[in-house]
């Protein structure tokens, strides 16, 4: 265990300081912005009235002052109340994460389960005909644009094939799209790295050697080869999952699935700041846990990393 | 494998090609670069030309040639290689004027990137200390958490425009570049002719001039080349979400988003944009994967 701490508290200190930079790089573009009582007001409120909301958001203040207040409001979870629902922007945004967690979670899922496998048999068997249709389907997968991958599932299974559902979440086959969506690049990811960390091992000696004392082939990959080839991947697909949650705000807004991605893009529309910055602020730290928790799992498995 | 005559090695082992390629994978990774290159410089000319090439006007509308399924003779008598949209603009010469916002963005935003990336990695690298950990501790920040929701945060509140757009897409990119200046300016100030350079009065832009840049001239073109594709589908994905370039300018990822509710009715105004978008991303990342096997494996992982 010896090393772990400090790895661990070098990652925590980098997330905080992740956090910090969020919530900052908020502060500032919120004031870049102008003045948002006008926004709040009806436009023929007197000075008055003005002045009071003014006072009552405390923007009178100075602006250090301001920002010390934003942090510690943000501290404590307070975001401000929207102003399309009437209600704390953490309320409204917490209703929609588990739409989006779900989402997150199944797209993930479904990457690992496909690409783990694909991944395992390109490695074995390498320049075959499963292998390239396999990789070059995961170099499509990794650089074209996820919205469009969204519209032409939709075309083709929705409209074309009348197979699925366009958009909704009411039953799992309204997941079926989305999760695809959202996990096409993740599972192209996995695919390819999860071929090239086997192949790594396969050139190994001791694999070598478990050949040339006659193991059974099912043996040497399953026993020698996936045990070792294990942590690479294990991290590789951990930290898609990450990666996966940014895409989710394009997914969710093709497929009008109703999470937090959607509801940030819809805040926009109705100029509803403090939903943005709740759900910018909010996946960033679901982000950075997640990530946290991966870099824990990384550091247990294999100690190698806690020097670097 | 494991033959013990060198000449047999397989060619993927990971051997630099920087002089001539002698293996026929090698020429062939050079020959697919290049056709990657041509493929840009093709798009750009695209772009520049795109008043003499479109054949229509890209924002004039038309009631009556609406909704027309690609044609060569539509309602009002044209011929419409892709179709029209549901304002009747022809989906061809809008997705030529396309080509302009992407690549203008594309590129000013890798400029953006490259500038303050490589400004802030050569500034790390020779000042050492405070700086260097200030500057190090930040690209590691921003590589923690998905940069496309802030990006969507301060477009939504700035509003879109393209300077914003260029500035944001630009500092999402930063980090890469950075690293690699840095590395190399690590790499030089230990050898002797650095301390020798400075002892004979010479100054540290002649350094970084005849030293550093020359040394990772190669690492920045693959770098800028991936970063473009990225720099094209994040312009498209926001233009997409409505926060990227506005109508009635045309640009790719605005175009299957108006699409997107004739995609029962009229498929074209969607899917042509969206194929192209696609395969120029598809096409410049697999450029820099083979610029990077070309002129620079140590990249690959990265």
């Amino acid at each position: 265990m010896r090393g772990l701490l400090p790895f661990l508290g070098h990652r925590l200190f980098r997330a905080l300081i992740a956090l910090w930079l969020v919530s900052t790089v908020v502060f500032v573009v919120m004031r870049l912005s102008g003045d948002p009582v006008p926004l709040l007001l009806p436009p023929d409120a007197p000075r008055s009235e003005i002045f009071r909301v003014r006072a009552e958001l405390g923007l009178d203040r100075p602006l250090p002052v301001q920002y010390a207040v934003f942090l510690g409001n943000v501290l404590r979870g307070d975001f401000g109340r929207s102003i399309h629902f009437r209600q704390p922007a953490l309320q409204v945004v917490l209703g929609y994460l588990p739409a989006t967690l779900q989402l997150g979670l199944t797209a993930f899922l479904l990457a690992a389960l496909v690409a783990l496998p694909i991944g395992v048999i390109s490695a074995v068997r390498r320049n075959s005909l499963v292998d390239q249709t396999a990789m070059g389907l995961a170099l499509v997968g990794q650089s074209a644009p996820t919205f469009f991958i969204g519209i032409l599932l939709i075309l083709v299974v929705s409209l074309n094939l009348g197979l699925l559902p366009t958009s909704g979440r009411e039953t799992w086959r309204h997941l079926v799209l989305p999760a695809l969506t959202l996990g096409a690049f993740a599972m192209a990811s996995i695919a390819r790295l999860t071929r090239s960390a086997v192949l790594e091992v396969l050139r190994a000696d001791y694999v070598r050697t478990a050949r040339a004392k006659g193991v059974a082939e099912t043996l040497v990959i399953v026993k020698h080869t996936l045990k070792n080839a294990a942590v690479p991947i294990v991290t590789i697909t951990g930290l898609q999952f990450g990666t996966l949650l940014g895409g989710a705000v394009v997914t969710e807004t093709v497929f009008a699935w109703p999470g937090m991605g959607r509801l940030a893009i819809q805040s926009i529309y109705n100029r509803d700041y403090p939903i943005v910055q709740c759900t910018v602020f909010l996946s960033a730290l679901l982000f950075i846990v997640i990530n946290f928790c991966i870099d824990l799992i990384y550091g247990l498995l294999d100690p190698r990393v806690r020097s670097s | 494998m494991g033959s013990s005559i060198p000449a047999s090695a397989p060619a993927d082992a990971g051997v630099p090609a920087l002089t001539a390629p002698r293996t026929s994978r090698a020429r062939r990774t050079r020959w697919m670069a290049l056709a990657g290159g041509v493929f840009v410089l093709v798009l750009v000319v695209v772009a520049v030309a795109a008043p003499v090439i479109a054949p229509y006007d890209p924002i004039r509308q038309s009631l009556r040639g609406r909704l027309s399924a690609p044609t060569l003779a539509g309602a009002d008598g044209k011929a419409h290689l892709l179709g029209t949209d549901h304002l009747g603009r022809d989906v061809l010469s809008r997705a030529i004027y396309g080509a302009r916002v992407s690549l203008l963005v594309g590129l000013a935003a890798v400029v953006v990137g490259g500038i303050v990336g490589a400004s802030l990695g050569l500034l790390a690298g020779f000042r050492g200390g405070w700086t260097d950990s200030i500057i190090m501790t930040l690209a590691d920040a921003q590589l923690a958490f998905p940069f496309i929701l802030l990006a969507i945060g301060i477009i939504a509140v700035l509003g879109p425009s393209f300077p914003t757009l260029i500035v944001v897409i630009g500092l999402s990119g930063w980090v890469t570049y950075a690293r690699v200046l840095r590395s190399q300016v690590l790499v030089l100030r230990s050898r002797e002719f650095v301390d020798a350079i400075h002892a004979l009065g010479g100054s540290v832009a002649r350094v970084i001039a005849r030293h550093i840049l020359p040394n990772v001239l190669s690492s920045l073109v693959v770098i800028a080349t991936l970063e473009l594709a990225r720099a094209i589908v994040l312009e498209a994905t926001l233009s997409f979400l409505g926060l990227g370039v506005q109508p009635p300018t045309p640009s790719w990822g605005g175009m299957v988003h108006e699409g997107r509710e004739y995609l029962d009715s009229a498929w074209w105004i969607s899917t042509a944009p969206g194929i192209v978008l696609m395969l120029t991303s598809i096409i410049v990342s697999r450029t820099g994967d083979w610029l990077r096997d070309l002129l620079d494996p140590t990249l690959r992982g990265e």
